[in-house]
């Protein structure tokens, strides 16, 4: 028997931060996530990159860990620590024994509120940030997602890369990270999420001693911009050396609230087979996918060595993209033709009650398997907090098993229609 | 809490190890058999990997499409991964279905049919990927690397996709001849972590395995690698790409040099601990130079290589081997602190419990200790094997693996040549 789902624990404190506690007593361990509601979608010209910066600045020490003690903070309890940011998001981890609980929750109030900015550290990590830029040009199917986002919206901030663009990374300033550090990292714009081998009153009584005296801020400001509706077709060609041609589509998509996400990302599991529905499990495993359409129709043609599709649940409307690699001698128009085909047949005439049934399974046990550790169930409940409610994450299942095919035919007509997708090709020019 | 698997042995040589988790309703499966990239032919590197992309495409009694469904139908991915020495089949699924894949895993192993139309699919595959890597500075200069460190055949130094020459020549009866030559129940371990009562699990795999009968093959022979008597740099421009790849390397130990545990602490504080160690520390966190640095120490059955890598703006390369020579000189000639050393043996043994939480990692530690013959108590014993590491074995070791004098360093990107 497998143990049944623990009950989880939602609380708010005086000072708004959000804190979500679930016992998980599998493993003598604990994982502490603190997620802010801020992501490369909040930022303005100018300073495209600063959330990613911030991130990493918020790793150079605070005023009760001094910069020289904040190596061997976590690994010293056999810990690990990281962070990530995204569009709608950033985010930092600890996992480690138990016995750790108080110190990661401490590193993370610290993280909130003390955070140091040293002038030269901040310099110090422009030239890394850099250097993860152009590691990140270096692939060019990473430079054609750049481009082909930048393209499909024209005026909503998920255009830009959580990067940053490299003129903005050259000239920001440690004002620039500092003011936007202060701003958004309050506890009334934060979700603390604690899951493991911990007792859920203790653990509450140790996250109101680190955070509770932690002042609020005042309420973040928000862009507003919607993305205006696509009226035609969009092309981009990116022709530079390299060895390999690449093409994707993308399509604006639902966000996670809209009622057309969860068959949206039943076509997906049709199309490109299922992945997890969160940012990290859909890099951990390759989807079940050699039935799926797009694979029999690319792949096992020899048109390409690779097709994948990626639908990630976010707060506001973002994309959804296919990608291939064309095998060596296919031209991409081979490629792009064959796909289209494809989509439009399905765009057309909808997904049959079978593969509802096949992706259903499918998700099913990508669920199960996303629950592995209280790594992965800790950063599902706060991503989806961030970007809606946790009680999303709850609901997967059910939101899945009621997925028809009719809803399934309906999202695909109204998405997959030609004016609302854009072309990408990296077509490559040959090496030197 | 001890992992304490079960371990048994089928009468035709098949090694079961067996451990019951209730984490989640689901079951890891690792089939490894013993038939890495080091049993490729001479002269036909990639033989080993052209049979891992097409021996789950047709069994005799199933079709690519039939196990294509089977797999898809219950959300399963087969990850089939070749190593030096070891070729895996591996996945997870639901508990439910754990019988169904077992024997689908079971037919793939023992009796791949290899169509001839998947082959030429999959050959197609492997020559862009081949392609791909050869546009990629990390692979160019990773691999690279390992051909000058294990020059003349050696297995080590061979890339494990082989080349768009042998790829190119690699025929379905090659493919065929090596599986007939090391897929045998002797070479095989199949490890069962998950959901499932042992026992069960068990019963299972004598069902799909216990009537394989072929003789064993024989071990795997690895010849002895010369370590590097001067220093050599390789230079790979592509002026195509914005930043620099580094891959600065040695011959180092194997698996079972009594030395590896003050090996693996020493490369600990080198270059892992924290954000990349010593070299993270100058490198990433003082310098500011690179995204990425650090150092991995892969001791195998032959002495393996320890590789320090790092992406580096084009204009800090020399600056950056320039902080690495210093670091392999400050730790050969003043060795670590005892402060060092406690912190990484404290990270390493504490990190155990995590390394160990789900059913795919523990699947990974038992396969590992099984090739390697750490016993079944490994992971208990562990804590007390890196205990007994002294401070001066930890500085003989960095005297014995780290000499800038005789590093082979490599850079790829847009370098002059």
């Amino acid at each position: 028997m497998h143990s049944r789902p623990p009950a989880l624990t939602e609380s708010l404190l005086d000072n708004g931060l959000k804190v979500i506690v679930q016992e998980e007593h599998t493993a003598p361990l604990a994982s502490v996530w603190c997620w802010y509601k801020v992501g490369s979608k909040d930022e303005g010209p100018g300073i495209t990159g600063v959330s990613h910066w911030v991130e990493h600045m918020n790793f150079r020490g605070t005023t009760n860990i001094p910069r020289d003690q904040v190596k061997g903070i976590i690994e010293q309890f056999g810990g690990s620590w990281n962070g990530y940011t995204w569009i709608d998001q950033t985010t930092y981890l600890e996992t480690a024994t138990r016995d750790a609980l108080d110190r990661m929750l401490f590193i993370e109030s610290e993280r909130m509120s003390n955070c140091l900015y040293h002038p030269d550290d901040c310099e110090s990590e422009r030239t890394v940030i850099i250097s993860e830029l152009q590691g990140g040009e270096n692939d060019p199917d990473q430079l054609l997602d750049q481009e082909l986002t930048a393209t499909a919206f024209k005026a909503h901030p998920y255009r830009h890369p959580t990067i940053g663009w490299l003129s903005d990374l050259e000239t920001m300033t440690r004002d620039d990270l500092y003011s936007y550090y202060k701003r958004y990292y309050v506890p009334n714009n934060a979700t603390l999420v604690v899951v493991g081998d911990v007792d859920t009153s203790d653990a509450m009584k140790r996250v109101e001693r680190h955070f509770g005296g932690i002042a609020p801020g005042a309420a973040v400001p928000r862009l507003r911009t919607i993305e205006p509706e696509q009226t035609g077709e969009r092309r981009l060609t990116i022709r530079r050396p390299g060895t390999t041609a690449y093409l994707k589509l993308g399509y604006h998509a639902p966000s996670v609230t809209d009622p057309h996400f969860f068959p949206l990302a039943i076509l997906d599991a049709v199309l490109t087979g299922a992945k997890g529905l969160n940012l990290w499990s859909s890099f951990r495993v390759p989807p079940p996918q050699r039935s799926a359409r797009l694979y029999r129709a690319l792949v096992e043609r020899g048109l390409t060595s690779s097709v994948g599709g990626a639908l990630l649940p976010t707060e506001e409307p973002f994309l959804y993209t296919v990608s291939a690699t064309a095998t060596a001698g296919t031209p991409l128009a081979t490629v792009e033709a064959a796909l289209l085909e494809e989509m439009e047949r399905v765009q057309r005439h909808g997904v049959s009650d079978a593969e509802i049934v096949k992706a259903r399974a499918q998700l099913r046990a990508r669920l199960v398997f996303d629950r592995d550790s209280v790594t992965n169930i800790a950063h599902q409940l706060g991503y989806f907090e961030t970007i809606a409610r946790a009680d999303v994450f709850a609901s997967l299942p059910s939101k899945i098993a009621a997925v028809t095919v009719e809803q399934v035919a309906a999202a695909a007509g109204d998405i997959l229609r030609a004016s609302n997708r854009t072309v990408g090709w990296f077509d490559p020019l040959p090496v030197a | 809490m001890s992992l304490d698997p079960i371990r048994s042995q089928l009468g035709n040589g098949v090694m079961l190890l067996a451990k019951r988790t209730t984490t989640t309703p689901a079951v890891s499966i690792s089939l490894a058999m013993r038939a890495g990239s080091s049993c490729d032919p001479a002269g036909w590197a990639g033989t080993a990997w052209l049979l891992s992309r097409v021996i789950d495409r047709g069994t005799a009694g199933r079709s690519a499409a039939d196990i294509a469904e089977e797999l898809d139908g219950r959300g399963i991915t087969l990850t089939i991964t070749v190593t030096r020495h070891s070729f895996t089949i591996g996945c997870a699924c639901l508990s439910e279905d754990f019988e169904a894949v077992l024997a689908l895993a079971g037919e793939i192993v023992m009796a791949p049919s290899l169509p001839d139309a998947e082959l030429a699919t999959r050959k197609g595959e492997i020559i862009t990927a081949i392609r791909q890597d050869q546009d990629n500075p990390a692979v160019r200069a990773t691999e690279t690397l390992m051909a000058m460190l294990y020059p003349d055949g050696h297995p080590y130094g061979r890339p494990t996709k082989g080349s768009l020459e042998t790829v190119e020549a690699l025929t379905r009866e090659r493919a065929l001849q090596l599986h007939a030559d090391r897929f045998a129940p002797g070479a095989l371990t199949a490890v069962i972590v998950g959901d499932i009562d042992p026992s069960q699990a068990g019963d299972a795999v004598d069902r799909v395995f216990g009537g394989w009968r072929k003789p064993a093959p024989a071990a795997d022979a690895v010849p002895a690698a010369r370590r590097a008597i001067a220093r050599r740099r390789g230079t790979i421009p592509m002026p195509n790409k914005a930043q620099a790849d580094l891959a600065y390397g040695f011959v180092s130990i194997a698996r079972r040099d009594p030395a590896y545990y003050a090996h693996w602490l020493m490369n600990n504080v080198f270059g892992q601990y924290a954000l990349g160690g010593r070299l993270g520390d100058s490198i990433r966190e003082r310098q500011g130079m690179a995204y990425y640095v650090s150092s991995s120490l892969d001791a195998n059955v032959a002495p393996g290589p320890l590789v320090i890598r790092a992406g580096i703006s084009p204009a800090n390369v020399d600056r950056a081997i320039a902080s690495i020579d210093e670091e392999i000189a400050a730790i050969v000639r003043d060795g670590v602190t005892a402060k060092e050393l406690d912190e990484s043996r404290r990270f390493l043994i504490g990190s155990i419990p995590r390394a160990l939480e789900t059913n795919g990692a523990i699947a990974n530690f038992l396969q590992t200790a099984e090739f390697f013959g750490l016993g079944l108590d490994y992971d208990t014993r562990l804590p007390a094997l890196l205990s007994e590491v002294t401070l001066d074995e930890v500085n003989a070791a960095a005297r014995d693996s780290l000499d800038a004098g005789t590093a082979t360093v490599v850079v790829a990107g847009p370098v002059e040549p």
